[in-house]
């Protein structure tokens, strides 16, 4: 519609846009009622959790006539098969069809005879700038049951950036760009749901909720759908192999904890901490003093808050380069210096 | 946190500026939000608790005063509170009625009888993505009583809310991404028209802290009317139950999995396994479906059920049950638990009672404020009410049209009503002290008034002897205190009627409702309920004609259990004058 079109391109001001749904529904060519076509789209789920803070729901897209979902990967999908709720009411399990954990995206299908779905077409998303009008649909807070509609917030895209996760801020591995918007989308269950624009247009996908550890405030953030598409349809096509992320094959590995003599504790969560687990007998590190149940606390001056952490720090070593560590053992800290051996190569 | 407060500052700063850039339609936009926002602002009350503790907002819904907010702000606030308007002034106010299942109010403010009121708008015509405004008093900021604006839109409808942790319920509500935070409970939430649609209570707060998290709720304003005369009774007010429970089926339709044999649906058929077609006129698929319906409607109200039962669809009008007991809404302080007084040596001492202690005032703490001398009178503790003063305003309006029949007290002895039904057979009601009896025909009934508990004369009408005796003991002004008489509220006559008002007079076991319409004041018919659990004996006047300087009801019908009984017209009218009492 046309007055959306001239709001779209006045980008200085949310007052601008706010305008828009006072002015009747927003719809174009294609989509009629945005709203009614999204929500026609959009499939509770339910699967494990349900401790603590741990909710046992959340929200996906369908993305094919068959009944693949797309959804964020999270715990609620930890389980053989997941609850599936479609906006008419109907309840199907569906199944983990594949999942791409860096960044963020699980693709699930409904089982049984499905066929005829309405559904997203991946194709048709399109990226936003700064400023863009957004609603964002989501089943937060597991307010909806059955056949009720899932909440719509509506907000704009405050910025489109990285998630700092260099200091261990945000607890994600997806480094892309994404959408961060000033509408509390990102609530328990939200994430999976839609953000899109107000003429219906698939723009990300809501994401976790995520905590800024060093500020205790919450980011509403989506993942954008131009690059979220190509994953999930090699999902759903069955060629999906998880490639290396670019960044981490550029990033050195010329030295790893080993080439001191150093084990460490096995890397099972996403920030495990940096504990020694033995120290090989007449290594670096043995002569230098460090034992098993140490935690390295700084590499060099730079806070190390994972295993992960750790072995990227000495990844930048060179040969002859001084090596500090910092470690906390029991209530002491202390300081070890040694040499960076050269490495046959 | 979008507020319109700061919008409007940006718009002001940037419109030199800007202003030739900007579509007319947004400059239309932005008019339009302003004049809204200034329209209603007046309306919008921000309430102070008492010794300044506490508080929340509230919405004035009519020029003498009656105002809107939650029951969770009153209950803090104590019965008479203090509540500043957009005009500066502070007035005094006081509590009226309670609705604490769902966490509405109705508070007075006094001093005027032209208070600026919000209209009521429609929240049935709500859609989702529609423009919703909060106003009231979050963190109690408004300390100038200037209400703060916030703005978002409806981000869903009939949403169900289960209890959190007491019995406030949230059924049917709207869901706004319009920032809600503690103080703006209480507030109204206008649509784009500046109409009253809902008032703002709860959000979803989880594990961000008390705030706004983008999921807040107001209770439906088309709630809040069914409940409105009910509130304004001044009574603590019960939701409905309809004494079943339901499951939804494999397929998705409701079906009964449970149900009360004393709840008037059973007595009406329903039955365990019948499937829920609709109830209150919305069709049902899902269990949410149908906590919502009945979470919008008060205890006692008639609503239409459909239920079918091997592919045969049937429509009753059951009368719902309290959701409560009577303890459970006005629960009793418990006392404070008596301090262990040890003796010197540590030794709780024998034999020797505990000396109760005076309560002493926490320093600091909020102080009881006392009731302003001038409105004192306006607040009357009862047992069941929140306020019996605006009960006993509210039955002296409605008693009017009863007293406007005629002067019925100096002849309170034997009454003898003669005429014919619809049948032609010649009827005559004998109502005396301990005995009332009924001639229709050649048929004779007898119903004396120690044995209501066994008997119901005439059988088929459920107890129309002892409504004939309610009816005479309600003209000859037999219910004297409130334990007996009093001011209910409103519902629609029989379910689907004209909205009438209704009085509640007990004696013993049996209670009657009496409905008064509201256009004209007028008593247009009482439903009795011999026993409780009962069905009713319904009782609907077409006619008052006068009989010796008294208006009695000429032409009447009698139904009981969905079935009419018969139509009698009164011809002959011999009221015999009050005996002396004897000693």
């Amino acid at each position: 519609m046309s007055q959306y079109t001239v709001i779209q391109r006045l980008l200085f001001s949310p007052l601008v846009a706010l305008a828009i749904v006072s002015c009747g529904n927003p719809a174009s060519a294609q989509v009629q009622d945005p709203l009614a076509y999204a929500q026609a789209r959009i499939v509770k789920i339910f699967g494990a959790g349900g401790m603590k803070n741990l909710h046992a729901y959340s929200t996906g897209f369908l993305v094919s006539p068959e009944g693949h979902v797309a959804t964020i990967w999270s715990h609620v999908l930890d389980s053989d098969e997941v609850t599936a709720v479609l906006s008419d009411g109907r309840k199907f399990t569906a199944n983990v069809v594949g999942a791409e954990p860096r960044m963020d995206v699980a693709v699930i299908k409904l089982t049984g005879d499905v066929k005829d779905l309405p559904f997203f077409e991946l194709n048709d998303a399109k990226s936003a700038s700064v400023g863009a009008r957004i609603l964002g649909l989501s089943n937060m807070f597991k307010v909806a049951t059955g056949d009720e509609p899932v909440s719509v917030l509506h907000g704009v895209i405050a910025a489109k950036t990285k998630l700092t996760t260099r200091r261990g801020a945000f607890q994600t591995p997806y480094e892309g760009d994404v959408y961060i918007v000033d509408a509390i989308t990102n609530n328990p269950g939200a994430g999976g749901g839609v953000l899109m624009s107000l003429d219906g247009k698939l723009l990300g996908m809501i994401g976790k909720e995520l905590r800024n550890a060093a500020s205790n405030t919450w980011v509403n953030y989506a993942l954008p759908m131009t690059d979220l598409r190509d994953v999930i349809d090699q999902i759903i096509a069955g060629v999906y192999v998880a490639e290396k992320k670019p960044d981490e094959e550029l990033a050195p590995e010329r030295y790893n904890s080993l080439d001191f003599g150093v084990v460490m504790v096995p890397d099972v969560l996403f920030r495990t901490p940096a504990f020694v687990d033995r120290i090989l007998p007449g290594s670096l590190a043995a002569k230098s003093g460090l034992v098993s149940g140490d935690l390295v606390l700084f590499v060099n001056g730079e806070l190390v808050q994972s295993c992960r952490n750790l072995q990227s720090e000495l990844g930048k070593l060179e040969g002859q380069d001084d090596l500090k560590l910092v470690v906390r053992r029991g209530k002491n800290l202390i300081e070890f210096e040694m040499r960076v051996p050269n490495k046959a190569n | 946190m979008r507020s319109i407060v700061l919008t409007i500052a940006s718009l002001i700063a940037l419109i030199p500026s800007v202003a030739t850039a900007l579509d007319p339609v947004v400059i239309e936009a932005q008019q339009r939000r302003i004049a809204v926002v200034k329209k209603v602002a007046p309306s919008v009350v921000c309430i102070f608790g008492k010794g300044g503790q506490g508080g929340g907002s509230g919405v004035l819904i009519s020029p003498d005063g009656y105002a809107l907010t939650n029951f969770h702000v009153t209950r803090g606030a104590g019965d008479f509170m203090k509540c500043g308007l957009n005009d500066g002034v502070l007035y005094d106010a006081v509590i009226v009625g309670i609705d604490p299942t769902g966490d509405v109010a109705v508070i007075r403010l006094l001093g005027r009888e032209d208070f600026p009121v919000a209209p009521l708008g429609d929240s049935d015509k709500l859609k989702v993505g529609d423009w919703a405004y909060a106003m009231g008093n979050p963190f109690l900021l408004a300390t100038d009583f200037q209400a703060t604006v916030t703005y978002g839109i409806v981000s869903g409808l009939h949403r169900y809310q289960y209890p959190a942790g007491t019995i406030l319920e949230y059924t049917d509500c709207i869901q706004i991404d319009t920032s809600i935070n503690p103080g703006n409970s209480g507030g109204p939430l206008f649509n784009d028209n500046g109409e009253l649609v809902g008032i703002n209570g709860r959000g979803s707060f989880e594990k961000r802290g008390r705030v706004n998290s983008g999921a807040g709720y107001a209770i439906s304003i088309n709630q809040i009317k069914y409940f409105m005369d009910h509130l304004k009774s001044g009574r603590v007010v019960d939701h409905a139950t309809l004494g079943a429970t339901v499951t939804t089926g494999e397929d998705g339709s409701v079906i009964v999995d449970g149900i009360l044999s004393m709840s008037e649906a059973f007595r009406r058929g329903v039955r365990q396994d019948d499937e829920l077609v609709s109830f209150a006129g919305r069709p049902m698929r899902s269990v949410n479906q149908f906590k919502n319906v009945l979470g919008i409607y008060p205890k006692g109200w008639k609503v239409p059920l459909v239920y079918r039962r091997e592919g045969e669809t049937v429509t009753v009008y059951p009368r719902l049950r309290g959701l409560h007991r009577k303890s459970e809404l006005t629960p009793k302080k418990k006392p404070a638990p008596k301090p262990k007084q040890p003796g010197p040596d540590g030794k709780k001492p024998e034999g020797k009672k505990p000396t109760p202690k005076l309560p002493i005032p926490v320093p600091g703490g909020p102080k009881p404020t006392p009731p302003p001398a001038k409105y004192k009178h306006m607040f009357v503790k009862k047992d069941g009410f929140a306020n019996y003063y605006f009960n006993k305003v509210e039955l002296d309006r409605v008693m009017k049209s009863v007293t406007a029949l005629g002067d019925f007290s100096s002849v309170a002895g034997t009454w003898q009503l003669k005429g014919t039904v619809n049948t032609g057979d010649p009827f005559e009601f004998t109502l005396a002290q301990a005995a009332m009896g009924l001639t229709i025909g050649d048929r004779a009934f007898i119903q004396q008034v120690e044995d209501i508990q066994l008997e119901k004369e005439p059988p088929g009408t459920s107890g129309l002897l002892v409504a004939a005796r309610q009816l005479k003991l309600m003209l000859t002004g037999g219910f004297k205190v409130a334990s007996e008489i009093y001011y209910l509220g409103s519902e629609p006559l029989d379910g689907t009627g004209e909205v009438v008002d209704v009085v509640i007079t007990v004696e013993g076991a049996t209670q009657c409702r009496w409905y008064f319409s509201k256009d004209k004041p007028a008593l247009v018919g009482f439903d009795t309920q011999v026993l409780e659990d009962s069905d009713d004996c319904e009782v609907r006047f077409q006619e008052f004609k006068e009989f010796e300087g008294r208006k009695l009801p000429s032409l009447f019908l009698v139904r009981s259990a969905g079935r009419d009984f018969l139509t009698f017209r009164l011809e002959n009218v011999v009221l015999n004058p009050t005996p002396k009492a004897t000693e």
